[in-house]
């Protein structure tokens, strides 16, 4: 049978056949248990994943819309947002304009991008603002889930993401080149 | 002088209540576990402030891992699986892909589906371990002409049609634009006008809109 000698081998030796059975101390050294249970925990604790993915919704425009029946944005109140390579972000107020009297292109990265919006926010009636986000082929899924993101965090009521123009493009790349000399 | 004998106490301690302790614990961290099913598809989700957690139920969930590479799966429960099957055999219909009852099971039991339709019977022999992000192609979408993607999210519009399923985008951080646009023409083209995008918790900036708004709201609650 299965006994646990806990006497720790004292003790003179009977005979054999000899049983000397009320000696037998029932306690048991649990410490390898613990040491067992806490490996255990340690090991529960650390795979256990605390954070539950959340998830942003996002609302497409239909396409098919008739042009006629989409609403058209006021220049006032628009502010076009242009996502660059390298997490670069680019904005203009309005309409842009890009000839040698002057440019309102400007060139930023996300931390400052919050304050270009609260400021247009501030100084824009609400019902003209709209945030026009245009990602270029080189800027990442991040950066588009970012400017969303900051959307959501300054309540912006209407964003849509716009399909850049081949002359934008062209001048985040200009601006890209100039910036990297 | 004499000194008073001091009584020699035994070392050992009585392990029991910590192994009580110990024990308890181990069972509350074993019952709520939940594990992360293994991905497959190894995807690094940015972070948003939006705090409702993403659902479990009606997924389909699109997976852009770091080469701009598309995966398509499901939930994991029964009814999930059941829409998957309904889904590839509608595909299988449609465009005549040939694929038995053995592959259509098969590609109902793989994790995601990450290749071309001519391929999904190839797909459905290769044995569950070796389906990986890196070694299959993915769902073409790469162009407009040849947008497989939309053939799926049209099938997926006809097994769920009168219900809504959860559409599920999860891109990786460094995931190309170019790809999520496409993912996109493919959902606008179905007539899916609403999906969401898996991302992580972050904690919303402290003195933005939204954090006034917030602590309104929570002031309301609590009057």
């Amino acid at each position: 049978m299965a006994e646990m000698d806990t006497s720790g081998g004292g003790g003179h030796k009977k005979g054999p056949g000899v049983k000397k059975g009320k000696k037998m101390s029932t306690r048991v050294d649990l410490t390898p248990m613990v040491d067992l249970g806490f490996l255990l925990i340690t090991f529960f604790i650390f795979t256990t994943t605390m954070s539950q993915p959340t998830a942003m919704k996002l609302a497409l425009p239909d396409d098919s819309a008739k042009p006629e029946e989409q609403n058209k944005a006021k220049a006032s109140g628009a502010l076009t947002i242009l996502l660059g390579k390298d997490n670069h972000v680019f904005y203009y107020e309005g309409i842009l304009q890009a000839d040698a009297s002057g440019t309102n292109f400007k060139s930023t990265n996300f931390k400052d991008i919050r304050d270009v919006i609260i400021h247009k926010k501030q100084t824009t009636d609400t019902s003209d603002m709209v945030v026009v986000i245009k990602p270029n082929d080189e800027s990442t899924y991040k950066n588009v889930i970012d400017i969303l993101d900051e959307m959501s965090i300054n309540v912006i009521g209407r964003y849509a993401l716009v399909d850049i123009t081949p002359d934008e493009d062209q001048l985040i790349k200009i601006t890209e080149q100039s910036a990297g000399q | 002088m004499a000194r008073p004998k001091i009584a020699r106490k035994s070392t050992s301690i009585d392990m029991t209540a910590m192994c009580d302790v110990a024990f308890l614990l181990l069972s509350f961290f074993i019952l709520t576990t939940k594990f992360k099913p293994s991905e497959a598809v190894p995807v690094n989700t940015p972070n948003s402030v939006a705090s409702k957690i993403a659902p479990e139920k009606d997924v389909i969930m699109l997976s852009l891992n770091k080469d701009g590479k598309v995966f398509l799966s499901t939930g994991d429960g029964a009814a999930d699986k059941a829409n998957k099957k309904e889904i590839i055999s509608t595909l299988n219909s449609s465009k005549n892909l040939g694929l038995s009852d053995a592959d259509i099971n098969a590609l109902v039991k793989a994790p995601f589906i990450g290749v071309a339709l001519s391929q999904l019977g190839q797909q459905a022999r290769i044995p569950t371990e070796q389906m990986t992000g890196e070694a299959l192609p993915g769902i073409p979408c790469k162009d407009t002409s040849n947008n497989e993607l939309t053939d799926w999210m049209r099938a997926v519009a006809t097994v769920y049609a009168g219900q809504k399923p959860n559409l599920l985008l999860k891109g990786d951080n460094v995931a190309k634009y170019p790809t999520f646009k496409n993912v996109l023409t493919a959902f606008r083209k179905n007539g899916f006008f609403k999906f969401q995008m898996v991302t992580n918790p972050e904690s919303v900036p402290q003195g933005s809109d939204l954090w006034k708004k917030g602590t309104a709201d929570a002031g309301k609650k609590t009057e």
